[in-house]
């Protein structure tokens, strides 16, 4: 990370209001995820780790902590970067603080969508889920092409996520 | 040997060469995968929208195979994460009244009962290596094989109870090696696939996944041998595009595990999807078929 690069790209307004904030605060304290992260003593294990970190300056898992411990909620939370993670969890498992740096991200990630900012795509991707119960909707073309490969026919339609998630 | 067979989304419609090697392979060692119709998503891709209704999701297909008494075989080592997550998260401390009671209000119940596992750790632990030889008509000698285990199938290392080791993984060339053929290391063996950040940053996504094609031509290996349908989307499904992208050429086949297999107990070509590959496998093959 180059020095003073953690609020790139995050230079709009505040539009969060600090009892919204003081909400996302208390929620991601909340997560057992994110409890271990004041731990982390900025050995760089985690950059030097991942595979993302190398190639794109503006990620690093260690900023997002940084970020975190030093109360940046809202860059944090539009940081675009937040969706560069693969969880791949190199980072996570050498961690030497046993932070559990991948799900930590995961919940920011939960966290960012929530407050109304995701990238385009992700939205799109739980309405997608949460109708058609797949990320890749199959359809009648689909059975006969499993069919004549001898493939069992699989169901067209789904309502059962929509009824276990589609309410919250 | 009876496992409840969880495809996901990605194997049914886009990784169908995986599926049908699967299943021919597993046939050949008496396994008998059984077929659930209700299975829904893992919730892997929901994870990081919310991880409440991924885990909810997980809960659901684990609850659909406690009703059968079975345990889950996966093929996607996504799948195998998400899931392997949700039956390990049962058994911790964690408190899941408040999501069971989602399921319930439902009509399901998940008691925390199902095992998961990946295809390959099924192969590995639970089948007799002298079993699996003996299945076995071709021997894939001289034949060079560069591994790639991506992430999901070991990690997070804290749920799959020490199974492999994320640091020095073995077991997919230790079954790789039963068939005669030459496992080659290489250099960022343990890299990512970076298939997840494709939708969010395909320069960067592609970036990763041509590193390792670099390591691998480097090494002068003959194919990949993997076990996720997202690796098989970053390393064959855009190997061409990686090639146009970088101005490189690599021409390097790559196959699952399971039709690696299946090649070497002299399964035909269709039933296990070669002909599905998008690098060609025909040429490597040649002295096979």
């Amino acid at each position: 990370m180059e020095k003073g690069t953690c609020n790139q790209g995050t230079q709009r307004k505040l539009v969060l209001s600090n009892e919204r904030i003081a909400g996302l605060l208390k929620e991601l304290l909340d997560c057992s995820e994110a409890q271990g992260i004041s731990a982390c003593f900025m050995c760089r294990t985690c950059s030097s780790s991942c595979p993302i970190a190398t190639l794109e300056k503006g990620f690093d898992p260690v900023k997002l902590i940084r970020m975190c411990l030093y109360g940046l909620w809202d860059q944090l939370l539009r940081d675009p970067t937040l969706w560069l993670c693969t969880s791949c969890y190199a980072c996570q498992e050498r961690c030497p603080q046993g932070i559990k740096i991948a799900d930590f991200i995961t919940v920011l990630k939960n966290l960012a969508v929530k407050k109304g900012e995701p990238p385009p795509g992700i939205k799109a991707q739980r309405e997608i889920i949460t109708q058609a119960g797949r990320v890749y909707p199959l359809d009648e073309f689909d059975n006969k092409k499993r069919a004549k490969m001898g493939l069992p026919e699989l169901p067209t339609t789904c309502t059962v996520v929509g009824r276990l998630i589609g309410a919250e | 040997m009876k496992y409840a067979l969880f495809l996901g989304c990605t194997i049914p419609a886009r990784a169908r060469n995986y599926e049908l090697s699967a299943r021919s392979v597993a046939s050949r060692l008496g396994i008998e995968f059984i077929d659930i119709q209700d299975f829904v998503c893992c919730g892997f891709p929901m994870k990081g929208i919310d991880r409440r209704a991924a885990w909810l999701m997980g809960a659901y297909n684990l609850a659909l195979v406690e009703n059968k008494g079975l345990d889950v075989c996966t093929l996607c080592s996504s799948c195998t994460s998400a899931l392997t997550e949700v039956a390990h998260s049962m058994a911790s401390e964690e408190d899941h009244g408040d999501m069971l009671a989602s399921l319930e209000q439902m009509g399901f119940q998940y008691t925390g009962k199902v095992k998961v596992r990946h295809i390959a750790r099924i192969l590995f632990e639970q089948v007799d290596r002298e079993k699996i030889r003996k299945t076995f008509e071709k021997d894939l000698s001289g034949l060079r094989v560069a591994v790639h285990y991506g992430c999901h199938y070991f990690k997070p290392s804290e749920v799959y109870e020490g199974f492999d080791d994320p640091e020095a993984p073995y077991t997919i060339e230790e079954l790789v090696r039963l068939t005669g053929a030459q496992v080659v290391d290489y250099p960022g063996k343990k890299r990512c696939c970076g298939g997840p950040v494709l939708p969010v940053e395909e320069k960067a996504a592609l970036t990763v996944a041509k590193q390792k094609l670099d390591d691998i031509r480097e090494v002068g290996a003959d194919l990949i041998c993997l076990v996720c349908p997202f690796c098989a989307l970053m390393y064959d499904g855009n190997q061409k595009g990686i090639e146009a992208e970088f101005e490189e050429s690599y021409n390097i086949p790559v196959l699952y595990l399971t039709q690696l297999l299946g090649v070497a107990m002299g399964i035909d070509r269709k039933p296990l999807g070669l002909n599905l590959n998008v690098v060609k496998t025909k040429k490597l093959l040649e002295r096979f078929y």
